[in-house]
Formats: structure tokens, C-alpha cells, sequence
């Protein structure tokens, strides 16, 4: 008795790897994606969905920088993200996104944030330093404004020498007058470059703007090479000390300017959120009752690989991270009808050969094999709309596009490998005789 | 042929046809995100003591703006829709709620900004991704489908497949001009996702059935008469492409009845395109593969 037992387990271990992979890749993922269900017997790390800020609540920006006067546009663009990243985490915001999208705009991304408008300020007042000359022309322009001509054009020009180029700012008070000034600190880059602009102005004006206005415009007495400038200027205490902490938090190499918001209060976040998980759930019930019903026995099997389908899904969701948004969970909810496609078109072909009074087993291998072109070619299209979403939209979109594809994806194993790993299984010979649970 | 062929599809140019004159005559509700602008949602509190205010004693201490519309919504809510608003603005507009209507229990849902370049390029960006779909599927098609070149021009089968595509787009873009002239249902960049979804679902669905109907030639022979081995493929592939249709229906109305106020029109585009992109396959793509075939084919 004991060694046949042994046998049949043998035999089934030997024919089904695939049926054993699929139980154990199921269980696998199961405790993955849901840990709080076995967390009490095995303590498994909890890794978190990500969400989106259209279900957390927060706020998505868009800043477009004036790159028209910056030479080395890459670089300057990249001062500005560094900047912008230094305010934000300075703001103490979990996770926040900030990237530099096409040529000249930022996206800062601001999840779960209560006081947006006091974000937005922090980040846009970020004040802007730039360094500048005299040119060929200054004293002749300065002159014609003075009669109200050329009133369009800078007398000075720029040096280079901006914020990018500060490495610290600190409040210090004139040694004579005790007047409150703004000492900087200039980095190496920025101190070889002052050392130049000193030695070619020595004896004239190089101003010191602050978000395109002059605040200090010393005379340069002598070439500075340690890298040390001062603001001087008619600053309280207050107002110097808050310059400096301004400027310590960054000082944006570039002018930039809010071109987009989209704000989404943490309350409607949560109710969408709770929202889409209940239709989810509907839309799994729903679709699972109808192939049951449909299809009887096979459909029962498809609902399985439903089963292992939502899991893989939502596995691959939590590994790479795929940040879930409003979109992305109905490209998910919508990816659950189109899963089960691709075995409706399959039992559809079976149902037709065993009508045509083929085996189970042939049935089985026919409608697998015959519905392949169509299920490729139904798959393959749906996914082209989802790579060119992916590929040509915007962020709201884009988590939709990703749901989708992931979902034709997987849903191809499923659909195929897991269901006929399990129909194999059942299908015996005992079972030609059952054809109407067919 | 049979004849329902020939009255559906007349049937579905004149739908499409008006589709396209109630587009022109009413025109299309984009959203912000496409034509730029500000949107405001507030939601009040009742429990904390006011509730909305009457609409004229905003409008009283919001006077200082320009073109703004108040709309209310549900029990407790209100949308402000204006020009695009600066961020300043914005606060101040926030800030007179909370001095004029102290008890209101005011909330901001959600606040949208929209410049009117990046509205631009949205626009741009989803015309270009669905004239990219549109290549991308009819590529697909014709590399798939290059073995019928016998009974069919190349290009029919692709060209067919496009009809229908068009078709599927524009009766639902129709119904979104009517529900944005009479409900104020605007177009947003949910309802190009739609689109491009309903783009690839419903050419996945002709191509199920030119799938079978390529198989019954290849098999078959010549022997029958084209029109009859096209409708003998529709009438296989029916009972799938109902079935498929149905789960993929059943996704939807769950999503429209319960997933929220924010996707419930995405749900609704959807739910038209999925059924028109079914109906589509078997009315519109099919008959005309069987017409060219007549004219073009080389079975005559």
C-alpha cells in the first residue's frame, strides 16, 4: 500500500513539475503579495504597493526653467533638479519624484503632503543668484536709459558665475559699520571662476543679482582667488539671515516658473482608492461567476489561473515597483476581463471539436493549438496601443498604459500554460465520460 | 451576403455620420489638461456647521476675478472653473472661503492648474500616439495576414480592420460631444486612454475573425464563395467574441458603478468602444472585406 502510494507520488512528481512549479510559484507569491496573512506562523518582510498621488493625495508640478541664457543647458537643468531635490528634502517629504523631463521642464511630485500651497512656496521662492559684468557698452547704455532709450537692454552681462556655484552662505556683519551682510562661499569650479571675473573687472562693477534683481554692485578692489564673496546691501538682521538660509538651501542656477499643478486633498485620494479596490473585487466576482457558469468545469479552471493571473499581477506590481494610480487600477480591473480572452477563445474551439465527437483529450490539444494564432494576434495588438500609451502620454496615463500591458503579458501565460497544465491534470480517460462538464 | 450585413452597416455609417456632425456642431468639451485653465473642487461640511454657501454670496467675495464658473456638485460640493490661475491666486481665492465662510467645513479635493503650452502638447502627444497606433496595428495586420494575398489585395484586410477602428472612435467621441453639450462632460487625457485601448481591443477583435476566416480558405480551398466562408467565420467566432465582449463588460460596469466620480466616464468611452469594437468585426470590417473581395479579389 505505502510503496504504491510512493509510486503514484513518484509518477506525478516526474510528469507534473509544471503543476508543482505553478502550486509553489502560486503559494510564493501568495505570502508576497499578502504577507499579513501568514505573518503570524512566518515572519515575512511586508513590502508596500506603491500609490500614486491621485489615491495618496498630494500634488504633481510642472516648472519650466529659462534656459536661454545658459550655455551648458544639460548642466544647468541638472543644477536645478539638485537644487529643487535639496528644498524638497529640506521639506521632509517620504519619497518625493523630481525629474527632469524633455529639455527644460522639472516634475516634482509630492505625495501625501497636507499643506501644498506652503510646499509650493518653499520650492518656487527658491531664490536665484547670478553674477554679472559690465560689457563694451554698459556706460553708453546706462546713459541712453537715462533719457528713457534702450530701456529693453541689460547693461551688464552675464559671468557664468551663478548659484550652481555656491557652496555656502552665511550672515556676517560689516567689521566697520556693523551693518548685517551675506558672506558666500564659492565651490572650486566657482572660485576659479570669480578669481578670473575679479582679475578681468579689477576696478570696475560686478553685480551680484538675486531672482533678476541687483542687490549689492561692489567694485571690484582687487582679484579674489580664495573664493569668498559678500552681499552687502540695506538687509536687517532678519532679512539677511533669511537670504542666507535661502541661499544655503540652494540657489537655482536658472529662472524657473510653476507652468502645471494637479492637487489631489488626502481624502479623496483615500475614498478613490477604497472606490477602485471595491470595483476590482466586483469585477473579479463578476467575471469569475460568468466563466464558471459559461463554461462549467474548464471555466472553473480558468477562474484559477484568474487566481494565479491577479497574483503574478500583482506580485510583478510590488516588485518593480509599478506605482499604482486611479488609471492604473482600472487598466488592472480591465486587464481581469480581457485575462480570461484568451481562454474563451479556447474552450470556444474545444466546445467545437467535441461537438464534432473528439476525445477530451483531443479537443483539449485542437483548441489549444488551433486558438493560438488568434489569441498571438489579439494579444499582440492590444499591446501595441499599450506600448505606444506607455511610450507618448503622460504620467496619468502612462501608470494605465502599464497596468494593461503587464496585464496582456501575463495573462498570456496564464491563460495558456497554467490553464492546460491543470486541464491535463483532470482530463483523464476517467473523464471522457463526463463530457458535460465540458 | 446575407442581408443584415448590408442594413447594419448602412446602419453604422449613419451613426457614424451623425457621430461626426454632432462633433462638428457642438464641438468638443476638453478638458483643462488639454486647453489649459484652472479647476477647483471644494467640498464643505454640513456637520461642521454651514454647508455650501449660496452660490451668489460666493460669487459676492470672489468678485475681484474675472470669468470665474461656479458649479455645484453632488450634496456638498462645488467646482470652480477659471483661466489659468496663478499659484498666489489661488491661495487667495482659498484664503476668502476661510474668512467669508469660517464654518463652511471647507476641503479642497483637488486643484488643477494647466498651462495652455502644456495643454498644447498633450493635445499633440495623443494625436501623435494615435496615429502611431493606427500605423503600428495596420503594419501588424499585413505582415500577419500577407498569406491571403491569393483571395484579397494585400492591404484589405489592414484597410477593413481601420474602418472599423474609425468607426469604433468616432461614435463614442459623438456621444462625448452630446454629453458635453448637454451634461458638461468634458474630454480629458483619461478619454484618450480610452481611446487607444478601444484602438487596440477592437482591431483584436477583427482580427479573431479575419484569423478564422484565413483559416477556413487556407483549408478550404476556393471551393465556396467568399461572402459565404466569411459569414460561415463570423458565426465561429460569434459565441467568443460575445463571451469576450462580456467579461471585458463586466470589468467596465464594475469600474463605472464603483470605482469613483474621477473614472467613471473613462468606464463609459470604454463600455461604448468595447461593444462597438465587437459589433464592429462582425458589421462594418467584415462586409467590406467580402466587397472588395468582389471587386478587387481574384476569386471574383
Amino acid at each position: 500500500m505505502r510503496s504504491k502510494i510512493r509510486y503514484v507520488l513518484i509518477n506525478f512528481v516526474k510528469v507534473n513539475y509544471l503543476l508543482i512549479g505553478i502550486i509553489v510559484g502560486s503559494l510564493l507569491l501568495f505570502v508576497f503579495v499578502y504577507p499579513q496573512g501568514v505573518s503570524k506562523w512566518v515572519p515575512v518582510p511586508n513590502v508596500p504597493f506603491r500609490l500614486g498621488l491621485d489615491l495618496l493625495g498630494g500634488t504633481h508640478l510642472v516648472y519650466q526653467a529659462d534656459l536661454s541664457k545658459s550655455e551648458n543647458k544639460n548642466d544647468a537643468m541638472q543644477g536645478v533638479r539638485d537644487v529643487i531635490e535639496r528644498r524638497v528634502n529640506f521639506f521632509g517629504v517620504a519619497e518625493p519624484l523630481i525629474q527632469i523631463s524633455g529639455q527644460d521642464r522639472l516634475i516634482v511630485e509630492l505625495a501625501g503632503i497636507s499643506d501644498v500651497g506652503q510646499a509650493i512656496k518653499l520650492i518656487g521662492e527658491t531664490p536665484f543668484l547670478e553674477f554679472k559684468e559690465t560689457k563694451a557698452d554698459t556706460q553708453a547704455i546706462l546713459e541712453a536709459q537715462q533719457k528713457g532709450q534702450r530701456l529693453n537692454e541689460d547693461p551688464l552681462q552675464s559671468t557664468g558665475l551663478n548659484g550652481r556655484h555656491l557652496k555656502r552662505a552665511a550672515v556676517a556683519f560689516d567689521q566697520q559699520t556693523y551693518q548685517p551682510q551675506v558672506s558666500l562661499e564659492l565651490t572650486d569650479e566657482g572660485a576659479k571662476l570669480f578669481a578670473e571675473i575679479t582679475k578681468k573687472n579689477l576696478g570696475k562693477i560686478v553685480a551680484i543679482y538675486l531672482d533678476g534683481v541687483p542687490i549689492s554692485t561692489p567694485v571690484v578692489q582687487s582679484e579674489i582667488k580664495d573664493g569668498n564673496a559678500v552681499i552687502t546691501g540695506k538687509f536687517t538682521p532678519i532679512e539677511s539671515k533669511l537670504l542666507a538660509t535661502r541661499l544655503n538651501s540652494g540657489a537655482l542656477p536658472v529662472p524657473i516658473s510653476l507652468v502645471s499643478q494637479q492637487t489631489i486633498g488626502a481624502s479623496l485620494g483615500a475614498e478613490s482608492l477604497a472606490k477602485s479596490l471595491k470595483a476590482g473585487i466586483y469585477g473579479l466576482i463578476l467575471v469569475a461567476l460568468f466563466m464558471i457558469l459559461f463554461y462549467r468545469l474548464p471555466g472553473v479552471v480558468s477562474v484559477i489561473a484568474l487566481g494565479v493571473y491577479v497574483l503574478i499581477v500583482l506580485s510583478i506590481y510590488k516588485f518593480i515597483p509599478v506605482t499604482l494610480t486611479l488609471a492604473g487600477i482600472a487598466g488592472f480591473i480591465l486587464s481581469l476581463g480581457m485575462a480570461v480572452d484568451a481562454n474563451v477563445l479556447i474552450f470556444a474551439r474545444m466546445r467545437e471539436e467535441l461537438k464534432a465527437g473528439k476525445s477530451i483529450r483531443a479537443s483539449m490539444h485542437e483548441g489549444f493549438s488551433r486558438a493560438w494564432l488568434s489569441v498571438r494576434d489579439s494579444h499582440v495588438t492590444t499591446l501595441i496601443g499599450a506600448f505606444v500609451l506607455y511610450t507618448f502620454t503622460t504620467s496619468i496615463v502612462k501608470g494605465f498604459a502599464l497596468t494593461l500591458g503587464i496585464g496582456v503579458l501575463t495573462s498570456l501565460f496564464t491563460a495558456t500554460v497554467v490553464t492546460r497544465t491543470i486541464l491535463n491534470l483532470i482530463s483523464g480517460p476517467k473523464m471522457e465520460n463526463k463530457k458535460r462538464l465540458f | 451576403m446575407n442581408k443584415i450585413y448590408k442594413i447594419m452597416f448602412w446602419v453604422s455609417i449613419l451613426l457614424a455620420a451623425s457621430a461626426v456632425i454632432v462633433v462638428l456642431v457642438f464641438g468638443l468639451r476638453l478638458g483643462v489638461d488639454f486647453k489649459g485653465g484652472s479647476v477647483l473642487e471644494l467640498e464643505f461640511n454640513p456637520s461642521a456647521g454651514g454647508g455650501r454657501p449660496e452660490i451668489e454670496a460666493i460669487q459676492k467675495h470672489l468678485s475681484e476675478f474675472k470669468d470665474l464658473s461656479l458649479t455645484p456638485s453632488g450634496a456638498n460640493g462645488l467646482i470652480i472653473r477659471t483661466g489659468e490661475l496663478s499659484e498666489q491666486d489661488h491661495q487667495i481665492i482659498l484664503n476668502k472661503f476661510k474668512t467669508a465662510f469660517p464654518s463652511s467645513g471647507l476641503e479642497e479635493r483637488k486643484f488643477d492648474s494647466v498651462g495652455p503650452l502644456i495643454g498644447n502638447e498633450l493635445r499633440n502627444k495623443s494625436v501623435t500616439a494615435i496615429i502611431l497606433v493606427l500605423l503600428g496595428v495596420i503594419i501588424y495586420i499585413a505582415i500577419v495576414f500577407r498569406k491571403l494575398s491569393g483571395v484579397l489585395p494585400g492591404w484589405a484586410m489592414g484597410l477593413a480592420a481601420i474602418v472599423a477602428l474609425v468607426h469604433d472612435i468616432v461614435i463614442p467621441t459623438g456621444a462625448f460631444a452630446l454629453l458635453g453639450h448637454f451634461y458638461g462632460i468634458e474630454i480629458s487625457a483619461v478619454f484618450v486612454a480610452a481611446a487607444l485601448t478601444i484602438l487596440g481591443y477592437s482591431v483584436s477583435d477583427t482580427v479573431v475573425v479575419f484569423d478564422r476566416v484565413r483559416e477556413n480558405i487556407l483549408r478550404g480551398g476556393n471551393r465556396e464563395a467568399f461572402g459565404a466562408v466569411v459569414h460561415k467565420s463570423i458565426m465561429q467566432t460569434l459565441t467568443r467574441s460575445l463571451n469576450t465582449t462580456f467579461t471585458t463588460l463586466l470589468s467596465l460596469i464594475a469600474i463605472y458603478l464603483f470605482g469613483g466620480e474621477s473614472i467613471k466616464y473613462f468606464a463609459l468611452a470604454m463600455i461604448m468602444g468595447i461593444f462597438l469594437g465587437a459589433y464592429s468585426s462582425i458589421f462594418v470590417a467584415s462586409p467590406l472585406l467580402v466587397w472588395w473581395n468582389k471587386r478587387y479579389g481574384v476569386d471574383g
